[in-house]
């Protein structure tokens, strides 16, 4: 039986949430999940991963991995890859792993298929979906390489709980000291209590309709009611404008989401836009032009002035989580 | 400073997506190509550090088919001294061969920097950078949305979930660039003219068949037909019913 590779994400010796998405695009393969991670120790949260189907929790650990370390974490994967007999590798499709995954693949002599929405196993092989020309059109592919080296997209795979017989086995390998030439020397945190866009159950983002920086308010007090489940976010017209940070950027030339809930608050919906967004699950538009091109990917559309629907919305959902 | 930057001919971010008679690739006919605009980004920054030097050469390379060649004029009218293309019949769909043919071209030369796009807006695969930077044996710092470099030291900044990763890198490096770091300037005219005599040299190659086969292409899932709730703040109520009872997000 063949053998899935997941490699989870930590920071700050915790695991990151996407590590559970990973194992659970893994573990749909069948056969045997080993989830790897690297850490400087133990890592909090390797022991719930055999619920999502881990069968074994593998930390590979290194003074140089308090950071993410590219060059270390790196050889160090592609190291147990090639001694490891694993048919597939599962990245996250997250800023570590669209860094990583490519080092690793290419010290293994093949591409990645990236950021898939998709997968599954036939008898044939490997059949991976991804989303290309801007969410435009679906790529069905094979992929034939052996390990067949995948990232998945952000908060497409929801983690399923799926324990297997037993606990996992929990395991740590002490990974070798590569003298890394590239080395991340801070991280600049986003202020406490921001939500990336990337990473929120629920996005309201803000278009040019908002008409200054300083109404961004009304956006920023309807995600406060969704209580630390919100994360405000904006289309380019409004980063280029210098209203909002480029972090908060969602579209082609920003970030990909797929969020429970997506609300769109003064942006027409322009394709790249889209590009951004239209994996989310349930979409909500809210413009004052009743055609606008946003309506036609929402599921629900409310037509009007935003400054009189948003703080309305605002006062309902505070209502439900009251 | 000596800088390569590659960069890929891609169909307008606009273009409506049709799709071939083989079911697995785009229809070209009427779709209008440009410089991915990632690229336009790093050819920016290449003419820029170049500038500030005082002295260097800004080299483009193409991997793709003979219409390559607009796309290293767009470049060399903003600035560019010279441009590679590395013709074959189609722009190849695997990230690793990509890389493969242009890791070669690049050997052959000495570079302060290499740059690349973060990634490309047709295929989405954000690696071809990263894997050429492995080829090469190369430090390489992707998707950089600010960078400072003195001497041959290097720091980057790069956006993570949540905050901004800090990096610092040696020279030579090669670098995957992010929307931010600059501002691609519009070739003008007489850089369009000057452009006509820049060296623009054309190299067969030929590549693999790669480890990802396309199985087909098709039309993104329709999403379920969305419905107007209503006008103004009165239709809010019946929003948050729907989102609630038929929906089930909230
Ligand atoms: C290469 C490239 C990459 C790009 N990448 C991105 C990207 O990543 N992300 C992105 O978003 N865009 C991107 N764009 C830009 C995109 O094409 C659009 O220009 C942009 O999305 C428009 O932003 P907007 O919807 O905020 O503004 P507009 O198009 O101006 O729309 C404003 C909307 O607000 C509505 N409105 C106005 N007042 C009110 C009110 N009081 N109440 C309710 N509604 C109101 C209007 O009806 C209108 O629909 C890219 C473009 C290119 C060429
Ligand atoms: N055919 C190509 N020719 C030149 N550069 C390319 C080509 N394909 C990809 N690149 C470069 O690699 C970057 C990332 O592309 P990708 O990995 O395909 O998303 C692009 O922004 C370009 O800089």
């Amino acid at each position: 039986m063949s053998t899935t590779l997941a490699v989870l994400e930590q920071r700050d010796g915790a695991l990151r949430k996407i590590s559970y998405e990973v194992v659970t695009a893994a573990q749909r393969l069948g056969g045997t999940v080993e989830a790897v991670v690297c850490g400087t120790g133990a890592v909090q949260g390797t022991d719930q991963v055999g619920r999502f189907g881990a069968d074994r929790v593998v930390t590979l650990t290194n003074p140089s991995f308090a950071r993410y370390d590219p060059e270390g974490c790196a050889q160090a994967l592609a190291e147990r890859i090639t001694h490891g007999g694993y048919e597939v590798v599962v990245f996250a499709a997250s800023a570590t792993g669209k860094d990583l995954a490519p080092r690793v693949a290419a010290k293994l002599g093949v591409s990645v298929a990236a950021d898939l929405t998709d997968l599954s196993a036939d008898s044939n092989g490997l059949v991976v979906t991804r989303p290309v020309y801007a969410g435009k059109a679906l790529l069905k592919a094979r992929v034939a390489a052996r390990p067949a080296v995948l990232s998945v997209r952000p908060s497409i795979f929801t983690p399923v709980e799926r324990p297997k017989a037993g606990a996992a086995e929990i395991v740590a390998v002490t990974a070798p000291v590569v003298p890394s030439r590239v080395v991340v020397r801070e991280i600049k945190a986003a202020p406490a209590g921001t939500l990336d866009v990337a990473e929120a159950q629920v996005i309201i983002s803000g278009g040019r309709g908002l008409k200054e920086p300083a109404n961004f308010k009304v956006l920023e007090e309807l995600a406060r009611a969704f209580g630390g489940r919100a994360a405000v976010g904006a289309s380019r017209a409004v980063v280029d404008a210098g209203w909002r940070a480029h972090a908060d950027q969602v579209g082609q030339t920003g970030k990909t989401v797929s969020p429970s809930l997506y609300i769109a608050v003064g942006i027409s919906g322009a394709i790249q836009h889209l590009a951004g967004m239209r994996t989310s699950k349930v979409i909500v538009a809210i413009n004052k032009d009743k055609d606008a091109p946003i309506f036609k990917i929402a599921d629900y559309g409310v037509v009007g002035d935003l400054f009189e629907i948003v703080p309305k919305l605002t006062e309902e959902i505070r209502k439900l989580h009251g | 400073m000596k800088i390569a930057c590659c960069i890929k001919r891609v169909p307008d971010s606009e273009t409506r997506v049709k799709i071939a008679a083989d079911g697995k690739s785009l229809d070209e006919a009427g779709v209008k190509f440009v410089m991915n605009p990632y690229d336009e980004f790093a050819v920016e920054e290449a003419l820029r550090r170049k500038e500030k030097a005082g002295t260097g050469e800004v080299v483009v390379i193409c991997l793709g088919p003979a219409a390559g060649q607009e796309t290293i004029r767009t470049a060399l009218a903003m600035g560019a001294d010279r441009g590679v293309l590395l013709q074959t019949e189609k722009t190849p769909a695997d990230s690793f061969e990509t890389a493969r043919l242009i890791a070669a071209e690049l050997k052959s030369g000495t570079w302060d920097l290499i740059l690349f796009g973060r990634m490309a807006i047709d295929d989405y695969n954000h690696q071809v950078g990263v894997i050429v930077a492995e080829l090469l044996g190369l430090p390489c710092v992707s998707a950089v949305s600010h960078l400072d470099i003195e001497g041959l030291k290097g720091i980057a900044e790069r956006e993570i979930e949540g905050g901004i990763e800090v990096v610092e890198f040696p020279l030579p490096a090669v670098l995957t660039v992010d929307k931010g770091l600059n501002e691609p300037r519009y070739p003008a005219l007489k850089g369009i003219m000057a452009a006509k005599k820049k060296p623009l040299e054309v190299k067969a190659v030929r590549p693999g068949a790669g480890t990802i086969e396309i199985a087909a292409l098709t039309p993104p899932p329709e999403r379920k037909e969305g419905k107007i709730v209503g006008e103004g703040a009165g239709a809010v109520a019946e929003l948050v019913r729907l989102l609630r009872e038929e929906a089930k997000v909230l």
